[in-house]
């Protein structure tokens, strides 16, 4: 069998596989942070929290009212969608000229409250999720044993994300919203609702955050805490990609996830912090990001 | 003048009986620190469900010990051994803290009985696993009580390796206690026939596990052993699931399992597994009585290291009461001097390393057709007696032991 520094290629290519998997979740984890601090300079860090509830909603509305993983792909990140748009209405929009400080320090509060109560009404010591019936099993691809499941979530993570980046970057609602950020009283004086928009982009923000949260449902234990291990990573995704990058969101998720998966294999033991060395070292070498514009 | 004399000596004196009466028990207060993770991995495994197991402990005992009454304090650790040195600190000098319970990451009672020992007060530590804690890093200050990585190597992984399980691929949370677990394990393996192939540490915690399972399973070895705890063996157990490991002929073994682990994953996933317990809330009549009070309380059956927490407190209480006092080391040795046979455990000694030692049970997840209810998970399959279960003072290197 050929060799890479003395790791089979078959195991190396499974891993860069995985890798590529797990990126997906952190692409769209960061993509929903790019989103709302592009677009609305809010430094969101209740977003693991959403990512959380996403995920908890899916085994919650399943285990009480018996909805399947196909209606909670909708329905969760909707409610999370719906919650969100009244947090920013509520709270957000209060402190909206403040500086970044204000917005990140409410939001990660926020992130404290819920994750704290829902760890008093769950427990930490996670729920189960079954992964639903036609992605059952896996294919052996030769170099590895592939679950059916996950190979959906790269297909739906990537989709979503393509999405995303097109109906911003692409669309006429994505240039209204472009448009709203950079000089608001102009778009209200052609008489567009620039403060519905801004709801409307944190709801969907944070729609992202649960999306993936429903697709993690199934391979990783439910718990109140589980958005707050990833959150930090995500914001190292988001600082390396360049801060309200969609593009820059996009690809350094599935960049990081390639880069953490093959840590894994050379030297486990770093594989938590390999994503913040290289963070150190885009900031040294392009502080505004690989895909950020210098200010 | 004779007289006065006499009267003055007995005041005197009868002052003095008095006042070393008093200075007995110290601030006329028993205070009692629980010191856990009570937000986070290890939370449900002790956590505040720990804090109502000390709590009926004291109730039981009447709310007072030697006449005086017994105060609680509590403190989240957060797994970090920086919060737990400056909490134990802070319960030791300002607020005359006597007894710390709890305790479960090992890294944070590391931290802990160190700050113990120099203040000379006592730690019972209930819920952490390696076995450092009572060999390598003894202290005349701490009782280790529950279980350690010793029993779980060998109860669990001699089982496996009688069973035909001979090489091995071991899956390390990357600190103290699964430092330990792996050594104790590899010792098991080796001295039982076996090797181990490969060793990989991962980070604690670590949610995603599909690409150490990756490993595991191009690896070769027939035994793929989880040498970490909480959320981490589980999120383990359900990846190498999904990947089907075990269907590819290998199996699966983790090391350290608690109930609130098995309950989380549920029958389904979890049947078969092996694991060590150092007991089980459905054993007989006493612990299933403990249990029932238990879940009243709480909703949840008891782990063995909620049982330890409340059989320990009871122990150190009295000896209090036996003794008079809540000077440590008269405590501490009355403790070891007596045996424990409550509902935890029979004729369980604390050794002079601080080791308490008792029966450890090899116990089989069920498969949901034996399942009765949710918390009926483990067949009891073998009882692993004390002397075997625990490091035999011989292999010490406790300084406390003359080797």
């Amino acid at each position: 069998m050929s060799m890479i520094f003395g790791v089979p290629v078959a195991v190396l290519s499974g891993q860069l596989l995985l890798g590529l998997i797990n990126g997906a979740f952190y692409a769209l984890l960061s993509l929903g942070l790019a989103v709302i601090f592009g677009l609305l300079k809010i430094i969101n860090f209740s977003h693991g929290a959403f990512y959380m509830l996403g995920a908890l909603l899916t085994v919650v509305l399943f285990n009480t009212l018996g909805v399947n993983y196909w209606m909670a792909l909708f329905l969760a990140p909707l409610i999370v969608g719906i919650v969100g748009v009244l947090v920013e209405y509520f709270l957000l929009r209060k402190i909206a000229n403040e500086d970044h400080i204000y917005s990140l320090l409410l939001t990660f509060g926020l992130a404290l409250v819920i994750q704290g109560v829902l760890t008093n009404i769950y427990g930490v010591s996670g729920m189960r999720y079954a992964i639903p019936e036609v992605f059952r099993g896996g294919v052996n691809l030769g170099f590895m044993f592939l679950p059916y499941y996950r190979a959906w979530v790269i297909v739906a993570a990537l989709v979503v994300c393509f999405g995303t980046w097109f109906m911003i970057e692409k669309t006429k609602l994505g240039s209204y919203l472009r448009a709203g950020t950079e000089n608001s009283k102009l778009m209200q004086a052609f008489g567009i609702n620039v403060p519905l928009l801004v709801s409307l982009t944190y709801g969907f923000g944070v729609m992202l955050a649960a999306f993936a949260g429903v697709l993690a449902a199934p391979i990783y234990s439910v718990t109140p805490v589980m958005g707050a291990n990833i959150l930090i990573i995500v914001f190292a995704v988001v600082v390396i990609g360049g801060m309200g990058s969609i593009i820059g969101a996009i690809v350094t998720g599935l960049a990081m996830g390639v880069i953490e998966g093959l840590t894994k294999v050379f030297y486990p033991e770093a594989a938590s912090t390999v994503i913040f060395l290289v963070m150190v070292l885009v900031l040294l070498v392009k502080p505004a990001g690989l895909f950020g514009k210098e200010a | 003048m004779n007289l006065m004399k006499k009267i003055l000596t007995a005041a005197v004196a009868s002052a003095m009986i008095a006042g070393t009466a008093q200075a007995a028990i110290s601030n006329n207060e028993v205070r009692i620190g629980y010191l856990a993770d009570m937000s986070g991995t290890y939370r449900d495994l002790a956590g505040p469900n720990g804090l109502t197991a000390l709590q009926m402990a004291i109730e039981d005992f009447g709310g007072q010990v030697h006449g005086a009454p017994i105060r609680v304090l509590s403190a989240d650790d957060r797994n970090s051994a920086d919060v737990a040195s400056s909490t134990v600190r802070q319960w030791v000098e300002r607020d005359n803290v006597d007894m710390v319970a709890g305790m479960v990451a090992s890294s944070v009672t590391l931290a802990a009985v160190r700050i113990l020992e120099q203040n000379d007060k006592l730690g019972i530590v209930s819920g952490s696993a390696a076995s450092s804690i009572t060999n390598e890093h003894c202290s005349p200050n701490h009782i280790h009580y529950v279980y350690d990585t010793y029993p779980l190597a060998h109860g669990t992984a001699q089982a496996v390796v009688q069973e035909g399980g001979d090489s091995w691929f071991i899956l390390t949370a990357d600190y103290a206690f699964g430092h330990a677990l792996e050594a104790d394990v590899e010792k098991v393996v080796l001295e039982n026939g076996g090797r181990v192939i490969q060793k990989v540490r991962h980070p604690f915690p670590t949610s995603d596990f599909s690409s150490f399972i990756l490993q595991a399973q191009s690896s070769g070895a027939s035994v793929v052993a989880l040498a970490n705890a909480g959320s981490d063996t589980t999120n383990a157990i359900t990846t190498a699931g999904e990947f089907g490991l075990t269907q590819s002929g290998q199996t699966l073994a983790a090391l350290l399992l608690f109930l609130t682990d098995v309950h989380a994953l549920g029958v389904e996933a979890a049947q078969g597994i092996q694991l060590t317990t150092g007991w089980y809330w459905d054993m007989n009549d006493e612990t299933r009585a403990w249990s029932d009070r238990f879940m009243e309380k709480t909703g949840v059956r008891p782990t063995m290291v909620h049982a330890g927490i409340y059989s320990s407190t009871l122990h150190y209480l009295s000896a209090i009461e036996a003794t008079g006092t809540d000077d440590t080391q008269t405590v501490r040795r009355h403790m070891m001097d007596t045996p424990i046979n409550d509902m935890f455990a029979q004729n369980g000694i604390i050794r002079e390393d601080g080791r308490m030692i008792h029966d450890m049970y090899l116990a089989q997840v069920k498969t949901p057709a034996e399942s009765q209810n949710e918390w009926d998970l483990y067949n009891i399959v073998r009882t692993i007696p004390a002397e075997e279960a625990y490091r035999p003072l011989s292999e010490s290197q406790c300084r406390l032991v003359n080797n």
